[in-house]
């Protein structure tokens, strides 16, 4: 998702002169190209977060639309303070990138796992907040940013992960991916995406066809965007980050309170466990069987609930 | 007024200062006296600003960091033209524009700060900015003595030299005294002119309250050497007012009616006596 994010960036800076990359001395076999074409307009900050987001912040005032690019909780956690005041409180056209989200750096350890980034991001209102869930959604959350320039955060897995659909023109929003029955929705953000579909094809077996969408913009939600959304009774919000401030939170603050919402979220006993990032989605219940079981499961015991395998 | 009369100005950025902060009952005006012949200087005719143009492209950018001392540059700026001076009573007040830190929406306020260590790193970028867009207006960033604590400030003292930010200028108001006591007992600095050329740039000791100095030192800018440029300005917490001059306390105290009084005496009395 990174190569497509970077390649995307490239092209769009030849029509955006004022696009600049900013970079946290990460980004090696990724960045390269970027700066070679456009050298007044890269920069790497070395490892100094709050200094780069207080340049990328300079920057932005003098009329550039700054990207600032580093790994899991580097460009948000270790600099919050500056994205606050810098950029979210200026408005300035910032757009902080991190790569790796959630436990994309699996066995690197808890320093680089993301999962508490949407629930921080969030809490300041004038974020833009964008989590593709494939290469093809990174290239048009890419290309809107740079067309929309804005204090923003683009959440974007590692490499290698798969197109997952082709219903890329809502993007940033809420697109259908999957349509299935009228009760039962699988919403998703990021690259568990995968995961839900997987869980589908299995569901699929027991008669339960849920719907599947992937929501790739997290902040503002407003009523509008999750409007498609009403008419599930039951959803269950797929994501990899903690339940505090995520998804399923921000699905519970936007939907009807008639609307159950269950998380299928990162538990908060997994973190520090040396592990894949499939092995440690394994563990939280979060692979493509455990949730189709997971569904299966709370769909059975629903109070009230038609399902009755929908 | 005539601001090119840099004394005249700087007396009259501190009346206006101690009045705001009595009228608003608030704090830090040591620090906002402590600086103010160094705005007085500034804006009394080495920046290149525009009151009635304050986002002219070509502007000189100053960069307040140790926001909390914002009156006296809310003052500077109102008896520059930048707004009216009479607005300054409304400091601290509902609804007012003159938040009680620095404020950006304030005209001729360059960003909003109030947590320290954000006023370099972000000259930085808009040095970089005029350095990438072959532009030839400066930055100048006020920062206090405490605030050099913060991480962040080395951080950027590092960047500024290797990306020879010539066009840069931090000036640090060396009042020696912190929220808790004097630099030396919190977090001792010295030899502070040495580490910041160890750092990569050029640093000179002046006199904070001799206008001569302080527009020799700022005046010679860009640096002919390749480097960025930080002026540590020796300064008198509270400076002009007897009573407040080196005092811990008035960090956090506001003048009542009788000490604003005398504030105003002295101020205008050493105006007279120049």
């Amino acid at each position: 998702m990174r190569t497509a994010f970077i390649k995307e960036l490239q092209a769009q800076a030849r029509l955006h002169h004022d696009i600049f990359l900013v970079v946290g001395d990460l980004g090696f076999s990724v960045v390269e190209d970027f700066a070679t074409e456009f050298p007044d307009r890269f920069l790497n900050a070395g490892i100094a977060e709050q200094n780069m987001t207080g340049v990328a912040a300079g920057l932005a005032a003098e009329g550039y639309h700054v990207f600032v690019y580093s790994i899991a909780n580097f460009p948000t956690f270790r600099c919050l303070e500056q994205i606050r005041n810098d950029v979210a409180y200026h408005h300035l056209p910032v757009t902080v990138v991190s790569v790796g989200a959630g436990m994309a750096y699996g066995s690197l350890g808890y320093s680089h796992h993301a999962v508490q980034d949407i629930g921080i991001m969030r809490m300041l209102p004038e974020m833009t907040i964008l989590s593709p869930a494939d290469p093809g959604e990174a290239r048009a959350c890419t290309r809107y940013l740079a067309e929309h320039p804005c204090p923003s955060y683009l959440r974007i897995g590692k490499a290698g992960e798969p197109e997952l659909h082709q219903a890329t023109e809502g993007v940033p929003g809420l697109v259908e991916v999957v349509h299935g029955g009228a009760d039962v929705a699988i919403v998703a953000t990021g690259s568990i995406l995968k995961n839900a579909l997987e869980a589908v094809a299995i569901l699929e077996k027991d008669d339960i066809r849920p719907s599947v969408f992937s929501m790739s913009l997290l902040h503002p939600v407003t009523s509008d965007l999750v409007a498609p959304l009403h008419t599930f009774g039951t959803i269950f919000a797929l994501e990899e980050h903690l339940a505090t401030g995520g998804l399923a939170s921000i699905l519970r603050d936007s939907l009807p309170i008639s609307t159950t919402v269950h998380s299928l979220s990162l538990p908060d006993n997994l973190l520090g466990i040396v592990g894949s990032q499939k092995t440690l989605l394994s563990r939280a219940g979060l692979d493509g069987i455990s949730i189709a079981e997971r569904v299966a499961k709370l769909l059975r015991n629903a109070p009230h609930s038609s399902s009755k395998p929908v | 007024m005539n601001v090119n009369d840099t004394e005249k100005y700087a007396a009259a950025i501190r009346s206006e200062a101690v009045k705001m902060v009595a009228a608003a009952k608030a704090s830090h005006i040591g620090g906002a006296l402590s600086m103010a012949d160094i705005l007085a200087v500034l804006y009394g005719g080495v920046l290149k600003v525009d009151s009635a143009r304050p986002q002219w492209p070509e502007r000189d950018r100053l960069i307040l960091s140790k926001g909390h001392c914002c009156t006296s540059l809310y003052a500077a700026l109102a008896l520059r033209g930048f707004f009216d001076v009479a607005e300054l009573s409304t400091y601290g007040r509902d609804d007012s524009r003159l938040m009680s830190h620095i404020s950006h929406k304030v005209p001729g306020v360059e960003f909003s700060t109030g947590s320290l260590g954000h006023g370099l790193p972000f000259g930085c970028g808009r040095a970089l900015a005029a350095r990438r867009k072959g532009e030839t207006w400066r930055t100048f960033v006020i920062l206090g003595d405490g605030e050099m604590d913060e991480g962040s400030n080395w951080e950027a003292l590092l960047f500024a030299a290797q990306h020879k930010l010539d066009n840069l200028m931090a000036i640090i108001d060396r009042n020696g005294i912190q929220s808790l006591g004097t630099t030396q007992e919190v977090m001792n600095l010295e030899p502070l002119a040495e580490k910041i050329r160890a750092f990569g740039w050029e640093a000179r000791e002046i006199d904070g309250h001799d206008h001569a100095s302080i527009r020799e030192a700022t005046s010679s800018f860009p640096s002919p050497k390749g480097k960025p440029v930080c002026i540590i300005a020796r300064t008198v917490k509270g400076k002009g007012v007897s009573y407040m001059e080196n005092q811990l306390l008035w960090h956090y105290r506001s003048p009542d009616k009788e000490q604003l009084g005398q504030a105003l005496e002295e101020i205008n009395r050493q105006d007279a006596s120049r």
